[in-house]
């Protein structure tokens, strides 16, 4: 994966680097490259997520019909798919395993181990992390998880089949699943997985602790580390839950033990308190770093002050504290109390709010702004509009009485693709297409990039949005054959288009990785600071070399004095020196060799 | 393309069906503001020739307000639902019930066990049926829900119920039916291989008709 960085990477290290090729590549200790090894691996693992589903979409749009074969079927093995018609069982595996992949493999690294790697030392003005032996670790031991996680597709009885979220006793019982070592597979490479993220929280935290800049205080920090940072110290609390409960299970799959099982006086909602615990937290570690990005980008493509910085920080604080307390939501038709179900209720609502506060921050910024249309800008606007949505389905679901129609169904899958697609893959698109020009050097193709952020929208409201639509006809989640129920059964024509728009969204999707990849190496030369921006990043070369800074930076003030009287032009850099301060010695401005 | 829920025919389904049509015209009066405010600005305030974004960092009391105003807002949804969910799942708020059943679930079928002419379930003239529910209108259900093997959700759309029915321990949920017909039980929890076949049928008679039903199925 590293390996194809490396042209790249190459021609733009022009500091004298005499590490062998090894070291300066593949286990490397630079941020920046262990930032963009795990973007290619988890670029890698979306296309792998994004295929199981399209596999999945086309049993949901013809389900088990002779007349549409699945296309690529017979390559399949029998035990996967028989005569063109796709198994039940490996139905099961295709949608544990999406869900899976796309939230442990690849949407939180692209989040996480992509842009806090890449984005904290040089929004800092570090020259790299804490500690860059553990931080090499870290992605060294995603890719073992990563390996054993796809492994499970090969093994005999089929990967494991129990949803990603496994609730036991079916994900701790083969002959309740008819899955036995895919399941073990699956449990021992998210707990692997949750070692690698807990290595690099620990490593994020201690860096914008104690590696901040000169002059940079807490106050002055671009939005994108706070929301990192919030998300580091959400994955420090949340992962050793999430890998006790694993272990728990390992030992019930394997070792005879039942702490999930009824049978010996184990309990099975152990398991949804435990997961859910860890998982709605997750859930803010989804999209925390998102709100980081498009907070950025937004200031940059209005040219304006973000709106209410503070209240920004605050909320992202308020959801980070507020999302311990409402994990039940998930369990209210669980058979856990029904006062305790209220509870959650109103702290679920209550979240609500700092989400909304964030929302009308955003509107606040773009508020008699100077907009200007760049791809990053494109993409960070469809986020605000879609997240909305998704947060607005959230408060369906929080009321209690209506989430018993809609617990399982197919408006709580609407609810999470509008957050996480909507939301936190649209901040990612902003994010890659925005930080491209300082990884690499060059810039992505503009108009490749505007026909991909149009497509994508459309496609993606075309194949989500009636989800809800299903949800409120009653369509269970998780069935491979609907038009086994009565009242399913006339929703084939729905799904139909649900899957052809999933299709046309998937085929787009082609577009972006075009343009990754032709980018790389034919993009435009970028400038040092493409965006005209403020933070400390635009100040490094384009990649920046090993170090980062060839002086560290002293900053002068916060991250989005855009349009500020102070200057002429319409930014003004965290380093500038202000004018009435004398402009240091040339022998202190960042030389470029 | 349908747009609202099937047609309710318990008596509790309109509260359920009444909350979310609050919900929908709070939340929609939310979609509406934000998406139009914001492609109102993003074309109002769209880059022009000279023209400069205000320097404007924040505005304290806006913050202030679009606190509130949400707060107030999901508060009050909060409140409204709190009641209606107690109704419908707390057991000590359950009416008296006219008919108790008792379901048990296990990969992929529904086994209901009903009492026999006395009326009373753990008597010797119970009857079970797998995957068929039958009861009456007007008289509040009682089921008492287990499983055997994994968590199994007990579904029935027309009746906005949903209860888990998990193993281990015993749930219960109750419901009163308002019209005669044939309806669905499905399952929605992931329960394995056959979750996707695991549905039943539900058949609501009159009450004469369902007597004259226990007492057939007594009998044989
Ligand atoms: C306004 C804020 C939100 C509220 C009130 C809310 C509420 C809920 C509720 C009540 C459920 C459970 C539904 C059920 O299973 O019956 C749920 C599910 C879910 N939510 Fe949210 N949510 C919000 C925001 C988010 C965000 C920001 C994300 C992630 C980026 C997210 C991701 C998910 C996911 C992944 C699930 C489904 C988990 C599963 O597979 O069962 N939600 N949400
Ligand atoms: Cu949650
Ligand atoms: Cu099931």
């Amino acid at each position: 994966m590293s390996t194809m960085a490396i042209p790249q990477a190459a021609a733009a290290v022009h500091l004298h680097d005499d590490r062998p090729f090894i070291r300066r590549y593949i286990f490397s200790t630079d941020h920046k490259i262990i930032g963009i090894q795990f973007l290619f691996m988890s670029l890698l693992f979306l296309l792998v997520g994004g295929l199981l589903a399209m596999m999945m979409r086309w049993q949901l749009a013809w389900p088990a019909d002779a007349q549409h074969p699945l296309p690529g079927g017979s390559l399949l093995p029998e035990t996967m798919v028989a005569q063109g018609i796709m198994l039940p069982e490996f139905y099961n595996s295709l949608m544990t395993m999406h869900g899976t992949i796309l939230v442990f493999f690849a949407i939180m690294p692209l989040l996480v181990g992509v842009f806090a790697n890449y984005l904290i030392p040089l929004q800092c003005g570090a020259p790299d992390m804490a500690f860059p032996r553990l931080n090499m670790l870290s992605f060294w031991t995603a890719v073992p998880a990563g390996v054993l996680m796809v492994a499970g597709f090969f093994v005999q009885g089929g990967h494991a089949a129990a949803g990603w979220t496994a609730y036991a006793p079916l994900s701790a019982v083969p002959e309740y699943s008819g899955v036995s070592t895919g399941q073990v597979l699956w449990t021992v490479s998210l707990i692997i997985l949750g070692f690698s993220s807990l290595m690099g929280a620990v490593n994020y935290i201690s860096t914008v602790i104690n590696m901040r800049a000169p002059g940079m205080t807490w106050f002055r920090l671009p939005l994108p580390v706070w929301a990192l940072f919030i998300t580091s110290v959400l994955i420090l609390l949340a992962m050793p839950v999430l890998a006790g409960a694993l272990i728990l299970l390992l030992f019930d799959q394997v070792l005879g033990t039942s702490f999930y099982l009824p049978q010996a006086n184990g309990e099975p909602l152990l398991w949804q308190h435990l997961f859910w615990f860890f998982g709605h937290p997750e859930v803010y570690i989804l999209i925390l770093p998102a709100f980081g990005f498009v907070s950025e980008i937004l200031a940059n493509g209005a040219r304006k002050p973000i709106f209410g910085y503070h209240a920004m920080v605050l909320a992202i604080v308020a959801i980070a504290f507020l999302g311990w307390i409402v994990w039940g939501h998930h369990m209210f038709q669980s058979g856990m109390n029904p006062m305790l179900g209220n509870t959650f209720m109103f702290s679920t609502m209550v979240i609500a709010v700092p989400t909304a506060i964030k929302v009308f921050n955003w509107l606040g910024t773009l508020w008699r702004g100077s907009i200007q249309f760049q791809v990053p800008m494109l993409n960070a606007i469809a986020f605000v509009a879609m997240f909305v949505i998704g947060g607005l389905s959230g408060v369906f679901l929080a009321s209690t009485p209506v989430d018993i129609f809609y617990h399982d169904t197919y408006f709580v899958v609407a609810h999470i693709h509008y957050v996480l697609f909507g939301g936190s893959l649209f901040g990612i698109f902003a994010a890659i297409t925005y930080w491209f020009p300082k990884m690499f050097g060059r810039m992505m193709s503009e108009r490749l990039g505007k026909i991909h952020f149009f497509l994508t929208f459309l496609f993606f409201n075309l194949a989500f949005f009636p989800m809800h639509n299903l949800g409120n006809a009653g369509m269970m989640r998780r069935i491979y054959d609907y038009r086994q129920y009565a009242h399913l059964a006339d929703l084939q024509p729905l799904n139909e288009f649900i899957s052809l728009s999933a299709f046309a969204l998937g085929v787009t999707q082609l577009l972006f990785a075009f343009n990754f990849l032709w980018s790389l190496f034919r993009g435009k030369k970028a400038e040092q600071n493409p965006w005209r921006a403020n933070s400390l990043e635009w100040s490094a070369p384009s990649p920046p070399p090993h170090g980062n800074f060839a002086v560290t930076p002293i900053v002068y003030r916060g991250p989005y004095e855009y349009s500020s009287p102070e200057s002429a032009e319409d930014y003004l850099p965290q380093d500038q020196p202000p004018a009435e301060q004398p402009v240091p010695a040339p022998d202190l401005v960042p030389a470029s060799s | 393309m349908k747009w609202g829920f099937p047609e309710s025919v318990s008596t509790y389904g309109g509260d359920i069906d009444a909350m979310y049509a609050i919900i929908l015209y709070v939340t929609g009066a939310m979609f509406l503001v934000v998406e139009a405010t914001l492609i109102y600005f993003i074309i109002r305030y769209r880059r022009r020739e000279g023209g400069k974004a205000d320097y404007v960092h924040g505005h304290l009391r806006t913050e202030i307000i679009w606190t509130l105003v949400p707060f107030v807002l999901v508060a009050m949804l909060a409140v409204t639902s709190a009641g209606t969910w107690l109704d419908l799942k707390h057991p000590s708020r359950f009416p008296a019930a006219g008919l108790d059943l008792k379901v048990r679930a296990k990969q992929f079928e529904w086994n209901v066990t009903y009492p026999g002419a006395d009326g009373r379930l753990g008597t010797g003239d119970d009857f079970v049926k797998r995957n068929q529910l039958h009861l009456p209108t007007g008289v509040p259900v009682r089921l008492t829900l287990s499983a055997e093997d994994v968590i199994h959700s007990f579904f029935l759309p027309e009746f906005r119920v949903k209860q888990d029915a998990v193993p281990g321990m015993e749930t219960s949920v109750w419901f009163e039916a308002t019209k005669p017909g044939t309806y669905v039980l499905g399952c929605a929890e992931l329960c394995g291989l056959g979750h996707y076949k695991m549905r039943g049928t539900v058949t609501v008679h009159t009450p004469q008709e369902f007597q004259r039903w226990q007492q057939e199925q007594g009998a044989s």
